[in-house]
């Protein structure tokens, strides 16, 4: 054996001495929310907020419960204009356009911002047509683009080799893990830009809930991504940004793993070591 | 003491399970200055007996390093601790393993003084080894001290204090070039001499190691590797 172990060239350090960094080159903004305020009937539930969702980039939204979290999320795809009595203020930009504004469709929204809740809701339906949904009311049943784009959807929730074989299966006999994954691909098929994620995994086991932050850390590559979790430890597993939220208030938004480790904030360290404020 | 800053957790008991850990801590901290003092003792007035207990005690030392060690590996695993708590973890982590060094090099100090009793020649005064000793215990104490209170206030002073040790050292061991160069005779004993100031200046590095933790601990800021003005630039930053 010849031992040739000069080296010809310095090695490149950078990456191991990097760290967990957040790429900063390709942080444009997908969305943007500028002076926010929410009030349901008199009471004031979001407070000016002002913030930057990166495209490409998981978001979380963190804070006690009643912060406000899940009524900005819903902010995002206007689901609180199905609420009564909602008064909403400011607005926010998904590429530069204003999605309150007055010209703006609400369905053709909802079709580039997907939604994922808490508890799983597939319809009543087989797999493949729960999956096909979003399509078929688009009008489109052409069986060869249905079939491919359920397989792309289902393979892009990771849920592919499990339901391959029992596409026509009733949805509601898949377990909660499989039911929220199923709602996943559902979300995809349509191919929106933003995907909002309501706590997707409280309601499921650790394994279910690996598998849904797996898929999250895949989707991310494809879409914009904004969860809301109670769960501390996930959001700083998934997410690149965590924007902390206290009483209606953003209190403090930064790359997840500086908040984490190093946060600016006296309230925001308090919450996340879960200490009374 | 001030618990401001590990207490106040929702979780009663997470608050003394870290209190815990920093009492162990400063346990296992005691234990090594005490095993400093002696053993610098035993070998400025040449005590065999005592120089074989510290050489004993040093098993404390190193239980102690594990069960903190195991400690803190639990409150991590079951606590996933952030931000201050978790640099607190680190820290601690770091810290026992300096403490652990320091203990080593009172056990070598201490076979220095066995080895050095054996020897023959002329008895030193160890006035300026005793007076070097004196320095890095002060640096180690107020160390601990300093990490007893959380407070960074006066680390920038302590790690400062290092550079004189180093001054003391080089002069030193002029001094013990010297002897070896006047008679080769005195090259062994020199020598056992020699390894304890070396011992010592390395006590001083790792009280200066244990502020620099500290400085991550409470600022977040990782500060090793930088000289003293940069540091001090870093901790008024």
């Amino acid at each position: 054996m010849t031992a040739q172990h000069t080296p010809t060239h310095t090695i490149d350090m950078s990456s191991v001495l990097q760290g967990r960094t957040v790429d900063t080159e390709q942080t444009e903004a997908c969305l943007k929310v500028e002076n926010l305020n929410l009030f349901y009937g008199h009471k004031q539930a979001l407070h000016g907020i002002n913030m930057e969702m990166p495209k490409k980039k998981v978001t979380a939204y963190i804070g006690p419960s009643g912060c406000g979290k899940s009524t900005l999320l819903r902010c995002i795809n206007r689901m609180n204009d199905l609420v009564d009595n909602v008064t909403i203020e400011g607005q926010i930009l998904l590429d530069n356009e204003n999605i309150y504004d007055k010209s703006v469709n609400v369905a053709a929204l909802r079709r580039r911002v997907g939604m994922v809740f808490q508890k799983p809701n597939p319809f009543p339906k087989s797999i493949f047509e729960n999956v096909c949904y979003g399509l078929r009311i688009q009008g489109i049943n052409d069986k060869r683009i249905l079939e491919e784009t359920v397989e792309n959807a289902l393979r892009g929730a990771a849920l592919w080799d499990e339901v391959k074989d029992r596409l026509h299966d009733n949805a509601l006999g898949l377990s909660g893990g499989q039911q929220q994954r199923l709602v996943i691909a559902r979300a995809i098929a349509i191919e929106p830009e933003v995907l909002l994620l309501d706590e997707p995994a409280s309601a499921l086991d650790p394994i279910s809930t690996l598998k849904i932050e797996e898929l999250i850390n895949e989707l991310k590559e494809k879409y914009t991504i904004v969860i809301v979790t109670h769960n501390m430890q996930q959001a700083a597993r998934v997410s690149d940004y965590t924007a902390f939220m206290y009483m209606g208030e953003l209190i403090e938004m930064g790359a997840t793993s500086q908040l984490f480790t190093k946060p600016v904030k006296k309230q925001t360290e308090d919450y996340i070591t879960g200490r009374y404020g | 003491m001030d618990n401001s800053k590990i207490g106040h957790h929702i979780s009663e008991q997470f608050n003394k399970e870290l209190e815990d850990l920093r009492n162990k801590v400063l346990t296992m901290g005691g234990l090594v200055e005490q095993q400093i003092e002696l053993a610098v003792k035993a070998f400025t007035t040449g005590d065999v007996e005592l120089a074989e207990q510290v050489i004993k005690q040093d098993n404390q030392v190193d239980a102690l390093e594990m069960a903190i060690d195991l400690e803190s590996c639990q409150i991590l695993a079951l606590r996933q601790p952030a931000a201050f708590d978790l640099r607190l973890l680190l820290t601690v982590i770091k810290v026992i393993n300096e403490l652990e060094r320091v203990g080593d090099l009172a056990e070598r100090i201490a076979n220095m003084a066995i080895h050095l009793s054996d020897s023959i020649g002329k008895r030193d005064d160890y006035y300026e080894l005793q007076h070097m000793a004196d320095l890095v215990k002060e640096m180690l104490h107020e160390a601990l001290d300093a990490f007893a209170r959380m407070n960074i206030d006066t680390v920038t002073e302590i790690t400062g204090r290092d550079e004189n040790v180093d001054k003391e050292y080089s002069s030193i061991l002029r001094q013990l070039i010297t002897q070896m160069m006047e008679d080769p005779r005195n090259i062994t004993r020199t020598l056992d001499i020699l390894w304890t100031v070396r011992a010592l200046e390395r006590i001083g590095d790792h009280s200066r190691y244990i502020c620099e933790h500290l400085i991550y601990m409470v600022k977040g800021e990782d500060v090793r590797h930088l000289t003293q003005a940069q540091l001090e630039k870093k901790v008024k930053g």
